[in-house]
């Protein structure tokens, strides 16, 4: 039988226990499921493997992937291959950290609950923001939660979403919206940015949040200012999505007047792992606290006046709440938050400056030698930040194929997300690619065609 | 016992650096020319500066502050905290895993893809379902999802009066909110004399305007709902769908399966169910299946077998759409996917045997002490009330801070919201007799200290890094970042 290691009843032990419940079998504590729904015969799955097969059977799948460690990957679109500091693993692979529980018994869980209170503080530090959460789910997730705050706090009903906003999110979006009978309208592209004219004329006082991205699905860094002005005139709620590795350089959110900031935190020392586990990172300003969905860990004192922390504003979450509550999350990504901070604490204020501008000088170096080639195109003009959009002389799939030969996993083909933009690909270049990669996958695009 | 522990940002001192990175070796150019400056930002305020050593050091420091699985006993009920196989960890930090990008070309991840589908053909057979998502990345996204499905096809049948979801009263707080996020209301369903769903309560309630029964089978209370097949008909004649909660999925595995119950859609805590760790808070993940009926509406990708090989496929053109932004959280799928193949069909039935076995061992145990207000065969968990403790001064809560000064984490408390002072213990099946034995005459002393001097137990917890925290202060006056002011 398998997992025969993870169960530590001998038979001895479970005569002796049956002894003292007062009943002859353990079949009889399974009297209670009705005959009719009882299952007949053995669930029928393939033999259980012992430890040393089972890791061999995980290895043989693992090994027929391509990976950031066998190719050179220039995949971006909301998921990078940015490098990840030895001790992240080891702190995150502490088990009194992952084999622990969500922190209801806070004077044996002032580790995660510092921690957490630790990255609040830095989401904080890097969005301009005055409160943040424990995480959501992803970069999606949070874009939706955070939607739907805007209508918690307008008591409206409609968002508008530009689409240079990622689809990936826009999808997750349209969603949540959908069924809860929410309306969603798309703000058309100019230049592959949010048109700011039609975003005026769309603007009402019927708003609740107007979504956007910075940098935005094409890298391209969006024109802010004034738009806050024109969004609070509605009174309607400013919600942006920031890449937070670009907040090492970029101006916050916060000082071109965003109300809430989501963003994917994968960028922060996560692994992409299919893209998930990752990092729904979520903050706002402080009068929007109360519609704010998930864990929240605050500072209090102990019966004898020492500082802790403890899970706080509970009251608008689902176990307090139930149907009145802000959101339905409940289990988070309290451990990819741990390694989010370890890598920001790691990092430093220099540190993720220093990735930033190498995205930033790598990015424009390739968009350099990329636009010259013959056939390839720079979809949009504009600042790029770590990626951005090129129009190529064939078919994405077969350029990925042929670029995939010489051990480049190669862009992310966004035609199908964008009808117009036939044969279009994101390419992205994080602090980790040097001169040498860039250099290949040029010559490589240069002798495509 | 007390002890103190700056914050990170305390332990920073300006200069110091815990990172080393390549020079930027392509050609320099000035970075005003790539990003005009009223477009950056001067620096990061208050971000730590800290050398690898004190990054370390203090983070190291801050887990000796916790408690988990791998330190003790931690019978909190409803969350089955079994112990995490270390396996499970090695294989999610494969590279092959670990490092793929989600837009890959499909040919170069056919062995993520694989992966998924096993795991969908081990949960379908687990539970009597027709297909899986592995999208959702938590139990309570695996609801929304869930209902959603529900939802498009009710819809999908010019079916638009379905507008409540009926709920039992003892049903997890993530059912009721889900509901809402749904735009659905909610109609709670009373618990009769046993601890069961009321049916005759539940057959009045149920209507043309009914989407769906959400249930937890067993219970929170930890008690199978022995007239599932007629709560079953009673919703389906009505023309409702039924929903399995699968948060307590550990009693049950190879024992009965939730579409022979009668359910159309389940979701599962693999971080329960499938000994994926809970990484203090999250991630977890929260597939969902359905009977055939509703496989159309699914979230969108689904793993096909394509010939000898898989692919994701998109062609579902009545699918809500997507949960999550790519599949979902896959790292947590290879260590789910990992005990699946280490179990096999009777380790998980053991699993559940033992976890029943140790469960009833520990009730009948504590029931000498301790008030048990269902009083009959339980599941994987059972539910105490210190109704009586709490007269004599010292409540539910009180009891746990008196557990943790003795090396134990305590069980759930004030949950069920039925039972008043409610202790919800689940053991789990990866614990020895002589855990059990050890907790359950800790217990005791506890009850006699309450007998004794209750004051005493009010009082605690004294041997934790800090002492009882207040709560309420720190909902009053919020301080939830560093610096307070």
């Amino acid at each position: 039988m398998g997992g025969q290691h993870y169960l530590p009843l001998t038979g001895d032990d479970r005569q002796a226990m049956l002894k003292e419940i007062g009943t002859a079998s353990v079949e009889d504590l399974f009297k209670d499921i009705p005959p009719a729904v009882r299952l007949k015969g053995e669930l029928n799955m393939p033999p259980a493997l012992s430890e040393m097969e089972a890791l061999k059977h995980l290895t043989d799948l693992a090994q027929q992937n391509r990976h950031f460690q066998n190719a050179t990957s220039f995949m971006g679109a909301g998921i990078y291959d940015h490098f990840i500091p030895s001790v992240i693993k080891h702190i995150t692979g502490r088990s009194e950290f992952y084999t622990s529980y969500t922190p209801y018994q806070p004077e044996v869980s002032q580790g995660v609950l510092q921690a957490i209170f630790e990255y609040q503080t830095m989401v904080c530090q890097l969005t301009g923001m005055d409160v943040a959460n424990a995480s959501m789910y992803d970069g999606g997730t949070a874009v939706a939660e955070g939607a739907v705050m805007g209508c918690g706090a307008t008591r409206r009903s409609k968002v508008l979403v530009s689409r240079s906003v990622s689809p990936f999110y826009r999808a997750v979006l349209k969603n949540y919206f959908h069924s809860r009978g929410l309306e969603l309208e798309e703000i058309p592209l100019r230049d592959g940015c949010t048109d700011r004219h039609q975003l005026a004329a769309m603007l009402g006082d019927d708003i609740a949040t107007v979504v956007l991205q910075q940098p935005n699905f094409f890298g391209l860094v969006e024109n802010m200012s004034g738009l806050a002005d024109l969004i609070h005139e509605h009174k309607a709620v400013f919600l942006v999505a920031a890449d937070p590795i670009s907040l090492g350089l970029l101006q916050t959110p916060a000082e071109y007047g965003a109300d809430i900031v989501v963003g994917e935190g994968q960028c922060l020392g996560v692994p992409a792992s299919f893209g998930g586990p990752v990092l729904g990172i979520m903050a706002s300003r402080e009068k929007f606290i109360r519609q704010m969905p998930g864990r929240i860990a605050g500072e209090t004192v102990d019966s004898e006046g020492n500082r802790g922390f403890v899970l706080t504003l509970q009251t608008r979450e689902q176990h307090i709440r139930r149907e009145k509550a802000a959101s339905n999350i409940c289990s988070n990504e309290a451990l990819v938050a741990l390694a989010a901070s370890v890598y920001l604490a790691t990092m430093g204020s220099q540190g993720i400056r220093e990735v930033a501008e190498q995205c930033l000088r790598k990015t424009n170096y390739a968009r350099e030698q990329i636009r010259t080639l013959k056939g390839f195109n720079l979809t949009f003009p504009g600042i790029n930040f770590k990626e951005f959009a090129i129009t190529l002389p064939g078919d994405p799939t077969v350029l990925n194929r042929k670029l995939l030969e010489h051990n480049i996993l190669g862009g992310v083909d966004i035609s199908p997300f964008y009808p117009e933009l036939e044969n279009t690909m994101l390419f992205a270049f994080t602090e980790k690619r040097n001169k040498a990669e860039i250099d290949t996958l040029v010559r490589e695009l240069e002798g495509w065609k | 016992m007390r002890k103190p522990k700056a914050l990170i940002f305390e332990i920073s001192r300006p200069g110091r650096q815990g990172y080393s990175l390549p020079t930027c070796d392509v050609p320099a150019k000035p970075l005003e020319q790539l990003l005009p400056e009223p477009l950056r930002r001067s620096a990061v305020p208050g971000l730590p500066e800290l050398s690898e050593t004190e990054v370390i050091r203090h983070f190291t420091e801050l887990s000796t502050r916790n408690f988990g699985v791998d330190t003790g006993f931690y019978p909190l009920g409803s969350c089955t905290m079994k112990y995490n196989p270390k396996v499970n960890e090695e294989t999610a930090a494969l590279p092959g895993f670990a490092f793929l990008h989600p837009c890959q070309p499909e040919e170069t991840a056919q062995g993520a893809l694989e992966l998924l589908y096993n795991m969908e053909q081990g949960l379908k057979e687990l539970t009597g379902m027709e297909r899986f998502t592995l999208q959702p990345a938590a139990g309570a996204h695996g609801e929304l999802t869930g209902l959603m499905v529900i939802q498009a096809y009710h819809r999908s049948r010019g079916d638009l009066k379905r507008n409540k979801v009926l709920i039992p009263l003892s049903a997890h707080g993530t059912n009721p909110a889900t509901v809402s996020m749904a735009g659905y209301e909610v109609v709670q369903i009373p618990c009769d004399e046993r601890g069961l769903v009321d049916l005759e309560a539940l057959k009045a309630a149920v209507d043309d305007t009914t989407s769906a029964l959400m249930l937890t089978n067993p219970s929170t209370l930890g008690l199978f709902e022995e007239e599932i097949v007629e709560m079953a008909k009673a919703v389906h004649e009505a023309g409702g769908l039924l929903y399995y909660d699968g948060a307590n999925m550990n009693a049950i595995m190879g024992y009965t399966r939730p579409g022979d119950m009668g359910f159309d859609v389940v979701h599962i805590n693999i971080h329960k169910t499938f000994s994926t760790p809970h990484g203090g808070g999250g991630p977890g993940g929260g597939p969902v299946g359905v009977k055939e009926r509703l496989v159309p509406f699914l979230p969108v990708p689904l793993v096909d077998k394509r010939g000898e090989g898989f692919t994701f496929n998109y062609d579902l053109p009545e699918s809500i759409g997507k949960m999550h932004a790519f599949y979902g959280n896959f790292g947590v799928v290879v260590k789910a996917y990992t005990y699946l193949r280490m179990l096999g069909a009777d380790g998980l039935k053991q699993a559940s045997s033992d976890a029943v076995l140790n469960a009833n061992y520990l009730m009948s145990l504590l029931k000498k002490t301790y008030h048990l207000p269902y009083d009959r065969t339980c599941k994987h968990e059972f539910v105490l009330s210190a109704r009586p403790e709490k007269k004599k001064g010292a409540g539910a809560g009180d009891i746990a801070k008196a557990l943790l000064d003795r090396g134990f984490h305590p069980p759930t408390v004030y949950f069920p919201l039925i039972v008043e002072e409610a202790l919800m213990v689940e053991p789990t099946e990866t614990e020895s007799k002589e855990t059990l034995d050890a907790f359950a005459r800790t217990m005791e002393d506890i009850a006699r200290e309450i007998d004794e001097d209750a004051e005493k137990i009010v009082h605690g917890p004294y041997h934790t890094v800090v002492g009882r925290l207040d709560e309420v202060r720190a909902a009053r006056s919020p301080v939830l970042r560093w610096p307070s002011s």
